[in-house]
């Protein structure tokens, strides 16, 4: 009877612990290729000129705040900027042995995005479009997601004491993307630097022009692979590290490294009950359980 | 206090301030004393000054980053979006605070009755340790009145930070029953009590299960940022057991350092049983403490030959790393060797506080000073996040200090029984009191009427 009761109880609790943490997990399937209908966009670094029209129509497109220096300012060029929640694309500028090379920043929209996949509230969404959309009703603020991207995108919007949120490229996804249209920024190129597509067309599209130009590209499409492949791809003259690109990230997604400890979940949950219970068995055989309670001056206190 | 004992004033240890009169709730609150007596013992505390000047100044700060926003008070930045409310008062308090579930473990599920008196410490050092890591949360959080969001709003249940939600939340449950013993004890509520009783085991095994989890969790974090955590704190394979065992070290290091702390500065609190163990007791847990510390070292070693990063080592981090792991683990080690062989409790001490500013340097390590190792700029904590800190940690102690003046932590409740065979003008002065064997035998029969002799009769029947 009262036996039953004990086991009760701890079936009780290692169930309640396991309905916790069961759905999580088991996330190992293979990786994902993204969306085959997914759109991307193929940045040639080569082709840019630093006019920053770009970040001037994705100001005016999302309704971001007036920055505090005009668009036509080169002399922002002299730091390394990042997006903020202020500006969600920045163009930076690299002094390598080609001459100056600009680069354009902003969300890559990655196949298995790690702010998705670290985000616990799911606020995070990979459209079929291949954006990387964003909830703010739902997102609690850990800014776990910041923490997460290999490329440093998300911003947040510290200021703000009660609508605090992550800020960043959706991919113009409500205004443009979902009808179909490239997104602001893309439209107002003057120099085709970026080129809107099917993702898997642009790949082609990337290899093609290093086929026919090798002199001019480095043999590498930057997001190809890169954490599991991103929908915004790269072409450089350069080689990719003298502009800025982080080229240690390793072509695994970036949940690839946090499997290894989603496995021991389930492990854990389900071996632990039984083990700790048959450990108490053993422990408090032919031993009255509590008949030496607070007898607390016997000899052996090992641990 | 000190004074108002060797004046003759009782202190509240049992239901009954004499035969047939119990304490009331408010007697209970001023601690046995009249009002008066209670607001001047509280002004004559040097230490109440000192509370009252961090709370003057920080607690309009806490105001007033909800006021402002987080931009006021932190440097949390793009590149660095988790400061020290975070690394320090997360990821520093939650492993500190494993030694509730360590010590449930060594009592109930391994039977070692001989850790009961310095058991209920270890269960409110978890449970205050998690509930303080949730306010410091709260303060950094973005939308605080979201955190329920995870539990009923929307899942991302392939998120790390999912499981931490549920399971500290869980687990914040589970020691709340598991220090309501105490509690019910205090407030004269038997039946409460009886009720936990017959669910601890059931608690403890939950217990240990969501802190291997949770703890590993906090770790398994860091592991959405490998190219951002320096690689002599990071490793994908060993991340989250880095992050449990040293936890567990920290844990019974913690107990040790509070321990410490309540025995000077509250001693008209502990009883003769926690007097007469507690030398013992913490030399038993620097033990725990040596294993968990060696465990901790190995797999330290075993992550850095794993990924093959000892080239690191002859780096600036990796001086910083050596520094971390000597003062933090290294030396606390030998310490207590040295101390558990010659019984030098003193020394067993100081390894202890050694081992928790190690724990606490490595979380801090871990999530702000080599954060970004690749970055130029290191992020310098805001000053107004520094007093934030202190003054929810000022909170911390005082809840801690309010708690153990109370409820029989460092003391154990008398019943009825057993006053009822103690003189009344020995029961004014309880360090005299408690004859070990009689309220040995008293406790006995009383711990078996409370649990209905389930243990027993289960025994019986295996």
């Amino acid at each position: 009877m009262k036996r039953r009761d004990f086991l009760k109880g701890c079936l009780a609790c290692g169930a309640t612990a396991s309905v916790c943490g069961m759905s999580k997990k088991a996330w190992s399937a293979g990786s994902f290729e993204g969306y085959p209908e997914a759109m991307g966009v193929l940045v040639d670094l080569t082709r840019c000129i630093g006019c920053r029209s770009c970040e001037a129509a994705c100001n005016k497109e999302q309704k971001l705040p007036e920055p505090t220096t005009s668009f036509a300012d080169q002399s922002v060029f002299s730091e390394k900027r990042r997006p903020t929640e202020y500006a969600y694309t920045v163009v930076n500028k690299y002094d390598t042995q080609k001459g100056p090379v600009f680069r354009k920043i902003q969300c890559n929209h990655c196949n298995e995005p790690a702010c998705l996949t670290s985000c616990f509230v799911n606020a995070y969404t990979k459209t079929k479009e291949g954006a990387v959309t964003y909830n703010g009703k739902i997102c609690v603020g850990c800014r776990n997601c910041m923490i997460a991207c290999p490329f440093n995108v998300p911003g947040y919007s510290y200021s703000s004491a009660f609508n605090a949120l992550v800020k960043k490229c959706i991919f113009c996804h409500e205004t443009r993307l979902k009808e179909g249209n490239p997104p602001a920024c893309v439209e107002v190129c003057p120099q085709e630097v970026l080129t809107f597509g099917y993702r898997k067309d642009l790949i082609k599209m990337a290899h093609e022009r290093i086929r026919e130009m090798p002199d001019k590209y480095v043999d590498h499409v930057y997001g190809e692979k890169e954490v599991g492949g991103t929908g915004w791809i790269y072409l450089s003259g350069v080689t990719f590290d003298q502009v800025g690109f982080d080229t240690t990230l390793g072509n695994e997604p970036i949940i690839s490294n946090v499997k290894e400890f989603l496995g021991t979940v389930p492990m854990v949950l389900s071996i632990w009950p039984a083990l700790f219970t048959g450990f108490h068995l053993l422990a408090t055989k032919n031993k009255g359980h509590h008949d030496d309670h607070s007898n607390s001056h016997q000899e052996d206190s090992h641990k | 206090m000190k004074t108002f004992r060797a004046q003759g004033v009782g202190v509240v240890d049992s239901l009954y301030k004499a035969p047939n009169q119990k304490w009331s709730l408010m007697e209970k609150l001023f601690l046995g004393l009249t009002p008066g007596q209670y607001l001047t013992q509280l002004f004559r505390n040097p230490f109440n000054w000192i509370l009252a000047v961090i709370f003057a100044v920080g607690i309009p700060m806490i105001i007033g980053r909800f006021i402002f926003g987080l931009s006021w008070v932190t440097h949390s930045s793009n590149d660095y979006p988790w400061g020290l409310f975070l690394g320090f008062g997360l990821f520093g308090m939650v492993p500190l605070s494993s030694s509730g579930f360590q010590l449930g473990t060594t009592c109930e599920l391994f039977g070692r009755h001989d850790f009961e008196p310095i058991e209920r410490l270890g269960l409110l050092n978890g449970l205050l340790g998690y509930f303080f890591a949730v306010c410091f949360l709260m303060v950094d959080l973005g939308q605080p009145w979201r955190l329920p969001y995870p539990m009923v709003v929307s899942f991302g249940p392939a998120a790390v930070l999912f499981l931490v939600a549920w399971h500290v939340a869980t687990y914040l449950s589970v020691q709340i029953a598991e220090v309501s013993v105490a509690f019910f004890e205090w407030i004269g509520f038997p039946a409460g009590k009886r009720g936990i009783k017959k669910i601890t085991l059931g608690l403890t095994v939950a217990g240990i299960i969501l802190s291997t989890l949770h703890q590993g969790a906090l770790g398994a974090l860091f592991t959405y940022a490998p190219g951002k955590v320096h690689p002599l704190w990071y490793s994908a394979s060993f991340q989250w057991l880095h992050f449990f065992v040293s936890s567990l070290p920290g844990g019974l290091c913690m107990v040790i350092v509070v321990s410490t702390i309540a025995t000077k500065t509250m001693g008209w609190r502990c009883d003769e049983r926690w007097n007469k163990t507690l030398d013992k007791l913490t030399v038993a847990l620097a033990k725990g403490a040596s294993m968990g510390l060696a465990t901790y070292l190995t797999i330290k070693l075993i992550g850095i030959a794993h990924d093959n990063k000892w080239e690191h080592l002859a780096t600036g981090w990796g001086q910083w790393f050596m520094v971390e792991m000597f003062f933090g683990v290294v030396l606390p080690l030998f310490l207590f060797a040295y101390a558990i062989r010659n019984n030098l409790v003193g020394l067993v001490r100081f390894g202890a506080l050694l081992t928790v500013l190690g724990v606490v340097l490595n979380r801090l390590n871990t999530s702000m000073i080599t954060f970004n190792w690749k970055l130029a700029e290191r992020e310098i904590p805001h000053w107004r996040e520094v007093i934030i800190c202190i003054t929810i940690y000022a909170i911390y102690i005082t809840v801690y200090r309010f708690i153990l003046y109370r409820l029989p932590i460092l003391y154990e409740w008398k019943t009825a029984d057993e006053l009822a065979t103690v003189p009344v003008n020995e029961k004014e002065t309880p360090y005299q009191v408690a004859g070990r064997t009689a309220s040995a035998g008293t406790y006995r029969s009383m711990t078996d009427n409370l649990s209905s002799n389930s243990y027993k009769s289960m025994d019986d029947v295996t």
